[in-house]
This record gives C-alpha cells, structure tokens and sequence, in this order.
C-alpha cells in the first residue's frame, strides 16, 4: 500500500531530510515509524501526503506512482490518505459535527449521508454526545479523537498520525492506540509517527526507525529494546 | 501491490455523478449563505465597502445618464437640419408662389412650409411677449419665410451647403440661413463627453478592482487556518475558492443596488428643477432615469467587477497558501 524506492529529500536550503530510503508497508499493515526529532519522520509523512515532493527515488501509494500526479490531482490523493496531527488542526469557528464533516462535504458526498457517517465516526471514538459543542471547549484527548474521526470518516485505505499521543497521559494514550488497532482490523494500513517507547512495545507492530534521514531499523520490537 | 485501489468496493467509499452534483449544488448554495453571513456580521465595514462600489459606479453611471438626456434634448429641437429662406420684404404673393412650386418640384427637398410675414407677426406677438411694442409699429417689419426640410438623402455638410446656395441664387431671396451647426457641435460634444465618461468609468472600475481585491485578500488572510485544512483533507482550489468569490459577487449585489439607489435619488431630486426650466421654453421634457434596464446593467457591471476583483485576489493569494 505505501512503497518507497531509494527516496532521498533535500531541502531548498541544503538540508537533506530523507537519504536513500527504501520500504513497503503491505495493505492492512500497521505499522510505527520512530526515530529523533529531525530523523525524518515528518519528511516521510509529508511525502505520503503531498505536501513535499521527492528530489530523489518514487513513492507509489495505492499502486499510484505520486511522482507521476499533476497538482490538479493532489487534492484526491489526499482524499485517500486519512491524517491525524498532533496539534489536531481542528477549525474553532464551527461545531465537532462540522469539522468532522468537512472531508465528506469536500469529496461530496450526499446531505443525507453526511450526518449518517459523521455520527458513525464521532461514536467509533465515543464523542456522539459531544457533535454540536465547539471543539475549543474540549480536552486535548478529546480533540485529538475529533482529529482522528475527522480523518476516518471518508473511509480512507491510508490513515497516517504524527505523534498522536504525544500530549497525552498514558491512559488516554492506550485508548488512542486501541482506537488505531481497531481501524487496522478493518482493513485500513495505519502508519504512526511516534517516539513513546513503551506504547510500540505494547503494541507488538512492526517498527520502522529512522536516523538521520536513513532507515535503519525494520521489524518487531523484542522486550526491552530500543531502537537507535 | 498492483492492485487497483478503487476496485476493493466495499470499503471503500464511492460517489456517483448525481451526489457530487447534488453536493456541488450543496457547497455553492453554502458557500453563498456563508458568505452573506460573514459580511452581514461586519455590517459597518461591509457597507463602507459597498459604497465605495456604489460611488465608483454611480458616478459614470450618472453622467452617461446626463448625456442621455442631452442627446435627447438635441433630437426633440432639432435633429435634421432645416433651411430658412427669408425672402425680400414686399415680394409679390404671384412671384412667391411660383418660387414654392418650383422649390416644391426639386427632388432635394422634402417638404416645404410658408409663414407668410402676417402669421409671423402674429407668432412672433402670441409667443414673445413683445405684443405692445409689435402693435406700436405701422409696417409688419417681417419678411415672407420659406422653412425647407431637406430630403433625408441630404445627409452631408457639402450636400446642404450646396442646395443652399441654389435657393440664395433666386433673385427674391434675401438672406438663407441653415441652422444646423449647433447640431454638429452638440453631436460631436457628445461623442467627447462619451468617451470622457468611458475613461473615467475605466478609471473607477480599476479602483473598485483593486478595493474588493484588497478586502478579499484581508479576508483569505484571516481564514489561513481554513484554508490549510482544507487543502490537507483534500479539498479542490475550487472548493477553497468558492466562498471568497461569493463575497466578491455580495459585494457586486449590495454595491450595484445602493449605485441604483443613488443615481436614482439624484434623477428624482433634479426631475423637479429640470420640468420647471423646460417650462420656460414651452417644453414638457421629462429627466429620464436609469429605468429597469439601466438598474440591471449597473448591478450586473458592479457584480461582474466584484468578481473579478475577488478572482484576480484569490488566483494571487491562494497559491501561497499551503500546508507544511
């Protein structure tokens, strides 16, 4: 489902974020990405997404080769990457409903079926009761559930998260994770940006990490292992 | 992983054309209330900027409409040029209407009027004023008149100039006169004062891009956050563009129907001073206003520059709006 071919990035200013990596992450998988701040790991999402383009090797997602799109056509590829940020990137001038509707009213998807799907989302991450308040009034973990559902709701064969637990305490933490566990037994390939530890551990996935912009470690972590 | 991603079904979502014209429909009828909405929580500085609109508009809109009525003006007094042949005081009356037969065979002349010096006379002290002084006199002191409109062939300066020096060459002709050069200078003042106004509308139409351009813009600067969400779920340039050029056109509306108002405040403020001047020449010239058509060409103008002006602002700005 994500597959990249010798992909290096450099930045404008000299700085070489990505350098030579090359991995497949198969559909249904899930799968951590790890590594220092500065590693690469944002690079690597923002390639998935679009947001920055290779300078070097391809990225094909979905059997689609990103390099080969136009810039017409990035707006639905994104529409089959699901993403959760960690500062959520939620829309304070309208409801929890609202923004977890927005990308169904971008993909167009019918009035009627817009409330039936934003409801099924908000209840997978258990905010139902919550869809009219403002999501300025929420908690961080509850803003980062609207995030998540928000990225869910149209049903994407991607969903990536950069450190989605990141300003979370444990509890809350495990709650996301299961919520991401959940979406993978689904069907969805689920990539996790993150540096907690003991969280991957737990998880029992398979670990990509990244140092210095080249990947240096690929598989299950063993008890009590630190990757880098 | 060769596998078509869309061809998996179930999972996967999938919208037919009927919903995405539905939700296109949808997100137009959305964008627009939403734009309303956002300009009617302002509504002092949404008004200041339709006004300048409105102003921008109504200026040129009021002088064609001036220049209209000027026109009109003209084409009620005088619009064919007519020949005024006074002939010799005394003349005979036999020698006078053979002249007018002759003049009334020639091909060049449409039509032919007499005023003998009596009706002249009396004309002259029915509509003058100058009744008592006229009577005072012993002799009528007016020549006979012939008023010779020209055929509608005889279009061309040189053509007129020509028959009127046929007429001057008959001995009972004293003096022609062909009164048409005010004509011709109020025609080609006109065609001046059209183009003037055109430059100046150019000029304030210019300014009227630039002012709902600058607001767009203030406003595409105010919802940055949106925008970069929008873009990052996969929103089109179009769906992000929608709801700014809808405030252009609400701009357009409110600013071409407060142009309407004004103009029509000053044609309704003029209409009286203008029916009491007319009066004095004996006339019932009416001012004309922009009418409904005029109304519905200037909304259209102030729409289409609204639009314009918020298209021009997004293409420039929008781009440089991106996730990072």
């Amino acid at each position: 489902m994500i597959e990249f071919h010798n992909v290096s990035k450099r930045y404008p200013n000299g700085y070489e974020a990505l350098t030579g990596v090359t991995l497949q992450v198969d559909e249904a998988e899930m799968v951590f990405l790890t590594g220092h701040s500065g590693a690469g790991k944002s690079t690597l999402m923002k390639l998935i997404m679009l947001i920055e383009r290779p300078s070097q090797g391809q990225v094909v997602i979905g059997g689609r080769n990103l390099n080969r799109l136009r810039s017409g056509q990035i707006p639905f590829h994104r529409r089959q990457v699901g993403v959760v940020f960690q500062n959520h990137q939620l829309l304070f001038d309208r409801s929890v409903f609202d923004n977890v509707a927005l990308p169904l009213q971008i993909a167009g998807v019918h009035q009627r079926e817009v409330g039936r799907r934003v409801r099924a989302a908000l209840d997978k991450v258990g905010l139902l009761e919550r869809e009219r308040v403002n999501p300025i009034t929420l908690s961080g973990g509850e803003q980062q559930r609207v995030g998540i559902a928000r990225a869910v709701v149209n049903k994407p064969p991607v969903l990536l998260a950069d450190e989605p637990t990141g300003n979370l305490d444990p509890n809350l933490s495990s709650d996301i994770m299961q919520l991401f566990r959940e979406f993978n037994q689904v069907g969805v390939t689920v990539l996790i940006a993150s540096h907690d530890w003991s969280l991957i551990r737990s998880m029992g996935a398979r670990v990509l990490t990244l140092e210095q912009g080249q990947l240096v470690h690929d598989g299950v972590l063993v008890q009590g292992e630190v990757p880098a | 992983m060769n596998r078509d991603p869309v061809a998996r079904g179930a999972r996967h979502s999938r919208i037919g054309f009927a919903d995405h014209w539905q939700a296109w429909h949808q997100h137009h009828r959305a964008s627009a209330l939403d734009s309303f909405g956002r300009l009617a929580d302002t509504p002092l500085q949404t008004l200041m900027t339709a006004l300048v609109v409105a102003i921008a508009l109504a200026l040129p809109a009021t002088l064609l409409l001036a220049l209209g009525n000027v026109q009109r003006v003209g084409e009620r007094w005088d619009s064919s040029p007519k020949i005024t042949v006074f002939l010799k005081l005394g003349s005979q009356e036999t020698a006078i209407n053979g002249f007018r037969d002759t003049l009334q065979g020639m091909p060049e002349i449409e039509e032919l009027e007499y005023i003998s010096p009596e009706q002249a006379l009396q004309s002259f002290q029915s509509q003058s004023g100058f009744s008592e002084a006229l009577t005072a006199l012993e002799n009528n002191p007016l020549p006979p008149t012939l008023v010779v409109t020209p055929a509608p062939a005889m279009s061309a300066p040189a053509q007129l100039d020509a028959l009127r020096q046929r007429i001057a060459g008959d001995a009972l002709v004293d003096d022609v006169s062909l009164d048409m050069d005010w004509v011709r200078r109020l025609n080609a003042i006109m065609t001046l004062g059209k183009q003037l106004v055109m430059g100046l509308a150019g000029l304030l139409g210019l300014g009227v891009l630039l002012v709902i351009g600058n607001t767009i813009r203030l406003e595409i600067e105010s919802r940055r956050e949106e925008i970069v969400v929008i873009k990052l779920v996969g929103g089109t340039d179009g769906f992000v563009r929608r709801p700014f050029l809808y405030t252009g056109f609400w701009y357009g509306v409110i600013g071409g129907l407060l142009s309407c108002l004004l103009v029509s405040v000053g044609v309704a403020s003029l209409g009286g001073p203008v029916r009491t001047l007319a009066a004095t020449y004996q006339d019932t010239f009416v001012l004309h206003g922009l009418g409904f058509v005029g109304c519905v060409a200037l909304v259209i103008c102030c729409i289409a520059l609204g639009l314009l002006g918020a298209w021009l602002a997004v293409g420039r700005h929008l781009s440089a709006i991106e996730p990072r």
